[in-house]
């Protein structure tokens, strides 16, 4: 019997030749993500549990990035990052990300790939539910606790229990204009419902994945927690090399699911047969089609986060908002400040997309969480009752 | 090897399904130390402050899980419905549980980090249940969860229900979270 993607990446990482679901190991951590708002707790659990003076594990292998309440007055949001950065210093972390600099990144599941931190066959975990974005580039990515984290800052292993293997099958060789990868994974999440993958793996695959760019690919993992999912994942292939090449020279070892892997459950879904799709208030899984709702009053529009402040999901806006008026508040947030100076040269029609959305009235926020998670009440788009 | 758990005794707070981790602790409220004596009490203040009123203390609900101005609550265990603490991995979620009194939860099922951070820190026992007990448990029954024989016993009702034994995770949970365990183990030096 062979095994999955993940399941042979867990095996690798554990020093077993082969793991089957339900199984705990203990597998080696290639690279831990922290950030303001579970750094904090997570450092004081290490320093408490291995000693005021004691060293991280690798500090090669420590990406701290803020990003969560970053542009805020409020004295405690402040107080964490503050307090991450005299830890990066005082452990000499070269991955520290810091506020106020040229190095700020921004959030952290889009700027992790842009360093180049997600690699193929390694194993990655954040202090964050959305760390299994980095999935899309055949990794294994998922999020954990301040308690797991401190343990692996000062053991560089976690145990894991080997997850069950759901595979979601793409016919199709292209994404019809209107479809986004958003639509599909609301689709999927709709489908199964938000515990419909507890405790398991979420595969993308087949003939359609090869139509999906990196960006779609991140859009899909991203959502897998929204089901329950413990990580989601996409085979590499030429389109997941051409992008990590071009940001790290760091080596890596490609993994693939076996032909006679065994898997939990096989779903598929043709894309040129999908529609644009809505998640509706006030869960993932409360689905209905973007026709079906034709008509519905909006309060407001809110173009950001990990899974929607890509470029491509900025310039799908921007296709739309050229030479238009917005008619109700709409926030522009990009993910990275690699990503807000992209809007500045990308163009449509010859015109940048950041004066597209000038232009058409929106209001543009600097990269970070913002309003997706709430925070501090002058959070950039939060809605204050 | 294994000396007797005692049960745990408590009053009941039941709840809804699908209680997401911004509902057991808005995201506003996460910049609190949990370190600081004081500042950490504020965490049992807002416990399940984001469930909305009327599901907030089933089935009459409009009940909160500590009272106005005080930090710590009456009850000792949740009964819920399933898929409960999904949403953000914030460790912040079974912590405050804890800090406002929290020993155990019981439902069908958990999303997992949740289950893995209530294990791993050591906060509170998460229970499976076969069945779904928010229907039949009221908030205020008084409970006793017999770790010896699995079973949760509403003494206000005077009905018994079976509950899963622990599993895998028993050994983390019995020596109390991650870094116990793996000192028992010889993973982690002792401190």
């Amino acid at each position: 019997m062979g095994m999955t993607l993940t399941e042979k990446i867990l095996a690798n990482h554990s020093g077993k030749d082969r793991v089957s679901p339900g199984d705990n190991v203990w597998v080696d951590v290639d690279i831990l993500m922290t950030h303001d708002v579970c750094g904090p707790p997570a450092i004081s659990i290490f320093q408490k549990q291995f000693g005021q003076n004691a060293r991280v594990w690798d500090k090669n292998k420590l990406v701290i990035i803020p990003d969560h309440y970053i542009f805020t007055a409020d004295k405690y949001a402040n107080r964490n990052v503050d307090i991450l950065r005299a830890f990066a210093a005082d452990q000499d972390l070269p991955y520290f990300y810091d506020v106020g600099t040229d190095s700020y990144k921004g959030v952290c599941h889009v700027a992790l790939p842009e360093e180049g931190f997600t690699r193929p066959g390694e194993v990655l975990f954040g202090t964050d539910s959305h760390t299994c974005t980095a999935g899309a580039f055949g990794q294994f990515a998922t999020g954990i606790g301040n308690t797991d984290a401190a343990f692996i800052m000062g053991t560089g292993k976690l145990w894991v229990k080997v997850p069950e293997t759901m595979r979601f099958i793409f016919e199709g060789k292209s994404l019809p204009p209107y479809l986004m990868a958003k639509d599909i994974i609301l689709q999927i999440i709709g489908d199964i419902g938000v515990d419909g993958a507890t405790y398991r793996t979420m595969e993308f695959t087949g003939p359609g994945i090869k139509a999906l760019t990196m960006e779609d690919r991140m859009t899909l993992t991203n959502m897998a927690i929204e089901a329950g999912g413990k990580n989601g994942v996409v085979e590499p292939d030429e389109i997941t090399e051409a992008y990590v090449k071009s940001r790290t020279n760091h080596p890596y070892t490609k993994v693939y699911s076996d032909p006679d892997a065994k898997y939990h459950s096989e779903h598929f879904y043709n894309l040129e047969e999908m529609v644009p799709m809505i998640a509706k208030p006030h869960s993932p899984d409360n689905k209905a089609t973007a026709e079906e709702l034709e008509g519905e009053y909006l309060d407001r529009a809110y173009i950001g986060s990990c899974t929607g402040g890509k470029l491509s999901d900025f310039r799908a806006a921007a296709e739309i908002l050229i030479g238009n008026k917005v008619k109700l508040d709409t926030y522009i947030v990009p993910a990275t400040t690699e990503i807000a100076r992209a809007l500045e040269t990308e163009t449509i029609s010859g015109m940048p997309l950041m004066e597209i959305f000038r232009e058409a009235g929106c209001k543009i926020g600097n990269a970070s969480c913002a309003a997706c998670l709430g925070g501090p009440s002058d959070t950039f788009g939060r809605l204050n009752h | 090897m294994t000396k007797t758990k005692p049960p745990i005794k408590g009053k009941a707070f039941v709840l809804g399904k699908n209680i997401d981790t911004d509902q057991i602790i808005p995201a506003a409220h996460l910049v609190y130390s949990l370190d600081d004596p004081e500042e950490r009490k504020l965490y049992g203040k807002y416990a399940l402050s984001g469930v909305p009123a009327d599901e907030s203390g089933l089935p009459q609900g409009n009940v909160t899980l500590t009272e106005e101005g005080e930090t710590e609550s009456q009850f000792k265990i949740i009964v819920a419905s399933d898929n409960f603490g999904c949403g953000s991995s914030r460790e912040h979620a079974p912590a405050c549980l804890e800090i406002a009194g929290i020993e155990a939860i019981v439902t069908p099922s958990y999303a997992r980090i949740f289950y893995r951070n209530s294990v791993d820190g050591g906060f509170l026992i998460p229970f499976e249940s076969f069945e779904d007990l928010s229907k039949e448990v009221h908030t205020g029954d008084d409970l006793e969860i017999d770790q010896e024989n699995h079973t949760l016993k509403n003494l206000t009702q005077d009905k018994e229900y079976p509950i899963k034994p622990l599993g895998s995770v028993a050994d983390i949970v019995h020596a109390g979270g991650i870094f116990e365990y793996a000192r028992q183990t010889g993973m982690v030096p002792q401190s």
